[in-house]
């Protein structure tokens, strides 16, 4: 039986990171513009609220009063199901990363973590994976072929993509022998970020969480000159919403995954965050927020900056390039942990 | 608590596999067996075989489904139409694999009884983890470990080889 | 694992070895690739060496393979049927431009294939050697992809396969169900001390094993895909899917017999007996009836198939022993005689027809002389080693009591011989009707004289064939 403090501890996690996801989605809808202004020399949104700071509360609003509109020629069940099955794996995700240092409260330890189980890594790949099937679904259910391309586009990036992803994440988990973001986050505070162990790794994860997140210069999936939107071009109103906030959602779970898998997750390093009590809670909660804020900012970086691949220059980095490079890194490091003993 | 999902999964599991059977558009079906895969999943993870459970996710729901309904989406299969008539043949062979199968069924119950009353109440912790299993793979089953890897290469040659055969 | 066991798998390794290279060169080099051929033939040369050099017995890879004197019987027989159809393959590749590395490569995959499964002593085993033979062959038959029977051949096989292979894998989970483990021994000491969970759960285990094997056999009722994926496969293809698989398959099956399931022969000898003599009637009668060369050929293997079963059926080491016997016959006969369809054979598919082999004698003779020493020998004409492999499985049939099995048997022998007669009697009988050259290419003269060393060497003087098949016989019990 879980006793009441447990019960009330995972209930107040689970709210934290949801409406933490939340709240990260609306700076990062923001963020997007804003930074997108900056970097063409124009303002960007900067109306509603002190520089445009309630922007995305009024984006929400507008979404919600809008006509939701369900094209005629398409398969209804599917159509309702496919913006639910991108959503709920995307927001689910987050819930195996620890955000900070296990905190002490009336004796008992909590850990910032909604749930520590012990495969919280293939949890990531598995919800990541079930996620294509929302993008497929809204592409062929919509019944029109620019949704349908998408769609199938989008499918086959995923697959190609998460062949590479898996491979490098291989390389973290032979030297840091655990499966759960934990172990490797311990491992990481004992001997050091797994940057600088796996470069090669950190490298091909970097570039495969653009593809899996349909983000440039990977985004062939919603290639607005290609194929108006994408797999979502017949949502409108609510629906549409929802693909928008999955999107961000990926993308901060993704960085939070980069953060954590190569970066330290939450800790600060030169610093034992255990001494120092509620502070170096906080601390360690800053640090993790920190650098995912950083590598959700490169992603909006990323965005404005460089040009969309051509779909089979895509398919050729990933199953050319990046797939082999993994392999070899799994080899390599296999070798220097043999040698090693 | 336990029992109560574990009854809730089967059920669902069940549901699905007989409305991937039953239903006559292909899409729903591969949907449908992908929420069962989903459920079975949920049995897995109620044995705390958990590693077992993801990969079920991970391999079956997540990449081997996704190709399924690739296939379906681009042949366009329409929804079946349900034939008229009682003397149509497929009726007849409908009939007999099911005598069939109820006849496998009668065979196989007994023993499935006795299984479920016959297993202990516990089991070792650390089942279906992922050092249990990476060390049955790399010990007593090394042989069959390194045939299935052929066996991929050899489907993987034969893909490329028919699929394009300029690279 | 130690060096023992990799040593164990050292013929295997080899091949797998030519394969890879063969891939290799595929990659490096540039058409014509004529030189392939001979890389594949020295691959299975030195495989065969090690055959016959290192005769291993016992258990390897924790109990999972078990070498004996059986599985090296089942390995030459491997070994030869694979260079004989490499022998057929580059006069025709070389004639339709399609000399690639990737055939001759996945032929060598489905050698290992074959070799495992006898090899194999343990359900995943079989299963696993089961696949890897499969699989290369579904993309074999659809090597000319341009040829719509091809396409055709391909889908048919793999989706019946795949299918077939579903209740292979249902019937293993049963029996793992039933007595919690996958090892033959482990089985086989469950089923005498009467440890299962249930007799009806390892029977219905087993039976869905037995469809699996029959459908690889070509068992009536599972034989329907054969005659159109022989034909439409290309032929050199079609002599090695008429003749790997059946040897694995058998061998796979009668070592899972006789090992794990002799027991409970009185469940299952009714349902064997009815198979058998289904497929022979089937397959006899309705071999009667076709005028492809392709077609009759593959519903002679159909029949064939049946007199084989009779061996599975019989379950003594006389019945293994014939058993072993007739697989050596029957493939290498069957083998060569598709390969010599596919030198007759025209581009696009053509002369194929009985027709086609009007007056093959005067045009040449050694072909025709082949072929007809083939079609007499897979009759079962007295000289032939088809004879005497009869013979021998009918006779162990008879010692067993099975009598109105072997009655069925000789009068569906007797029936086949109408339709093997046929080319036979268009070769030797009838004028040409076409000016046509037929050429025999010098590459298959070895073949040939491995046809008449057996058909026709084993027929007079068995006696060789006979001490190895009773003794590879004789380790199996």
């Amino acid at each position: 039986m879980i006793d009441m403090f447990e019960l009330l501890a995972i209930i107040i996690k689970v709210l934290v990171v949801f409406a933490g996801t939340l709240v990260g989605i609306m700076i990062m809808t923001l963020a997007e513009r804003r930074v997108a202004g900056f970097i063409q020399y124009r303002l960007g949104p900067n109306r509603v609220g002190f520089g445009g700071m309630l922007q995305p509360i009024a984006d929400g609003l507008k979404f919600f009063s809008k006509e939701d509109v369900i094209p005629g020629q398409a398969n209804r069940p599917l159509f309702l199901l496919a913006p639910l099955a991108v959503m709920i794996p995307a927001l689910m995700t987050f819930a195996v990363i620890p955000f900070g240092a296990p905190m002490e409260i009336a004796g008992r330890v909590v850990k910032l973590q909604v749930a520590d189980i012990n495969i919280g890594l293939l949890y990531i790949l598995a919800l990541t994976s079930i996620g294509v099937y929302g993008l497929v679904l809204a592409g062929w259910s919509a019944g029109s072929k620019y949704p349908q391309l998408g769609g199938l586009r989008s499918s086959a990036q995923l697959i190609s993509y998460e062949l590479a992803m898996g491979l490098a994440i291989i390389g973290v988990i032979m030297i840091s022998g655990g499966l759960t973001l934990n172990q490797i986050i311990a491992y990481q505070q004992e001997t050091g970020w797994n940057i600088w162990k796996q470069p090669i790794a950190a490298f091909i994860f970097l570039i495969t969480i653009y593809a899996e997140t349909n983000r440039l210069p990977f985004d062939l999936t919603e290639a607005e000159q290609e194929l108006v939107g994408g797999y979502h071009t017949e949502y409108s109103a609510f629906k549409f919403a929802m693909f928008f906030l999955s999107e961000y959602a990926n993308m901060i779970t993704a960085a939070a995954f980069m953060v954590c898998l190569f970066f330290g997750g939450w800790d600060v390093p030169f610093i034992d965050e255990a001494a120092l009590g509620g502070w170096g809670v906080l601390l360690s909660v800053a640090s993790f927020l920190g650098k995912t804020a950083f590598f959700l900012f490169l992603y909006i970086l990323v965005r404005w900056t460089l040009p969309r691949f051509r779909y089979d220059q895509l398919m050729r980095l990933g199953w050319k390039f990046l797939l082999p490079l993994a392999l070899l890194n799994v080899f390599l490091t296999g070798l220097v942990l043999a040698v090693k003993g | 608590m336990t029992t109560a999902l574990f009854y809730l999964f089967a059920a669902l599991l069940i549901g699905s596999a007989l409305f991937v059977v039953l239903n006559r558009n292909p899409m729903y079906s591969v949907v449908a067996l992908v929420f069962g895969f989903a459920n079975l999943a949920g049995i897995y993870f109620l044995l705390e075989a958990y590693f077992i459970g993801a990969l079920q996710v991970l391999v079956y729901a997540g990449a081997i489904m996704v190709l399924f309904l690739f296939v379906v989406m681009l042949l366009d299969v329409k929804p079946d139409k349900p034939r008229r008539g009682l003397v149509h043949l497929d009726r007849w062979w409908f009939a007999i694999l099911v005598v069939l199968f109820l006849g496998l069924l009668l065979g196989i119950v007994p023993g499935a009884v006795r299984l479920i009353t016959s297993v202990p109440a516990g089991h070792e912790a650390d089942i279906g983890n992922v050092e249990r299993v990476g060390q049955a793979l790399f010990t007593s089953y090394l042989l069959p470990f390194e045939v299935a890897a052929l066996l991929l290469t050899v489907a993987l040659i034969g893909t490329v080889f028919l699929a394009k055969r300029k690279i | 694992m130690t060096w023992l066991d990799i040593n164990s798998t050292l013929p295997e390794l080899i091949i797998l070895a030519t394969a890879l290279l063969l891939l290799m060169l595929e990659v490096l080099s540039t058409p014509p690739r004529n030189s392939f051929i001979w890389v594949a033939l020295a691959g299975m040369g030195l495989s065969l060496a090690s055959v016959l050099g290192t005769p291993l017995s016992g258990n390897y890879y924790g109990n999972m393979i078990a070498l004996s004197t059986f599985t090296r019987f089942i390995d030459v027989i491997t070994i030869a049927l694979v260079m004989c159809t490499f022998l057929f393959s580059a006069p025709y590749l070389r004639r339709t431009l399609e000399e690639r590395g990737e055939y001759y490569a996945l032929i060598l995959f489905a050698a290992v294939g074959m070799m495992l499964m006898a090899k194999a002593h343990d359900l995943t085993m079989t299963f696993l050697g089961l696949e890897l033979l499969s699989v290369p062959l579904y993309i074999l038959a659809g090597f000319y992809r341009n040829r719509i029977s091809s396409n055709e051949a391909s889908i048919k096989y793999l989706l019946l396969g795949a299918f077939s292979t579903g209740f292979f894998l249902f019937g293993i989970a049963l029996i793992y169900g039933s007595i919690g483990s996958t090892n033959y021994d482990i089985i086989q000491q469950a089923i005498v001390n009467g440890q299962e969970l249930s007799r009806g759960l390892t029977l219905a285990g087993f039976a869905l094993l037995l469809i699996g094997f029959a459908f690889k056999v070509a068992l009536a009722p599972f034989h329907m895909y054969a005659p159109d994926v022989y034909q439409g496969a290309p032929t050199a293809i079609t002599a090695f899917l008429s003749t790997g698989p059946k040897v694995a398959a058998f061998a796979a099956l009668l070592k899972l017999v006789i090992v794990v399931f002799a027991v409970t022969t009185r469940h299952w000898w009714g349902v064997m007996w009815l198979l058998s003599v289904l497929t022979m009637t089937v397959g006899n009668v309705t071999a009667l009836v076709q005028d492809n060369l392709k077609r009759m050929l593959a519903f002679s293997g159909v029949a064939h198939a049946g007199y084989l079963a009779i061996g599975i059926l019989v379950g003594t080491s006389d019945g293994a022993f014939g058993l072993l016997f007739y697989l050596a016959i029957y493939s290498v006969t069957t083998l060569v005689a598709f390969g010599l369809v596919a030198l007759v054979e025209r581009e696009q598919e053509d002369g194929l027809e009985v027709s086609s082999y009007r007056g093959l004698a005067q045009k040449n003779p050694f072909i025709a002389a082949a072929f007809a020493l083939a079609l007499l020998s897979l009759a079962g004409f007295p000289p032939t080693a088809g004879f005497t492999a009869k013979f021998f499985v009918f006779n162990s049939a008879v010692e067993a009591g099975y009598i109105w099995l072997v009655i069925i048997a000789v009068i569906n022998s007797l029936i086949s011989v109408y339709y093997y007669l046929r080319p036979v009697v268009a070769m030797y009988m009838r004028e040409p009707e076409d000016d046509r050259r037929v050429t025999l290419p010098p590459i298959t003269v070895p073949a040939l004289v491995l046809l008449v060393l057996v058909a026709l060497g084993l027929g007079i003087m068995p006696f060789t064939l006979v001490q190895s098949g009773v003794s590879a016989a004789a380790s199996l019990f």
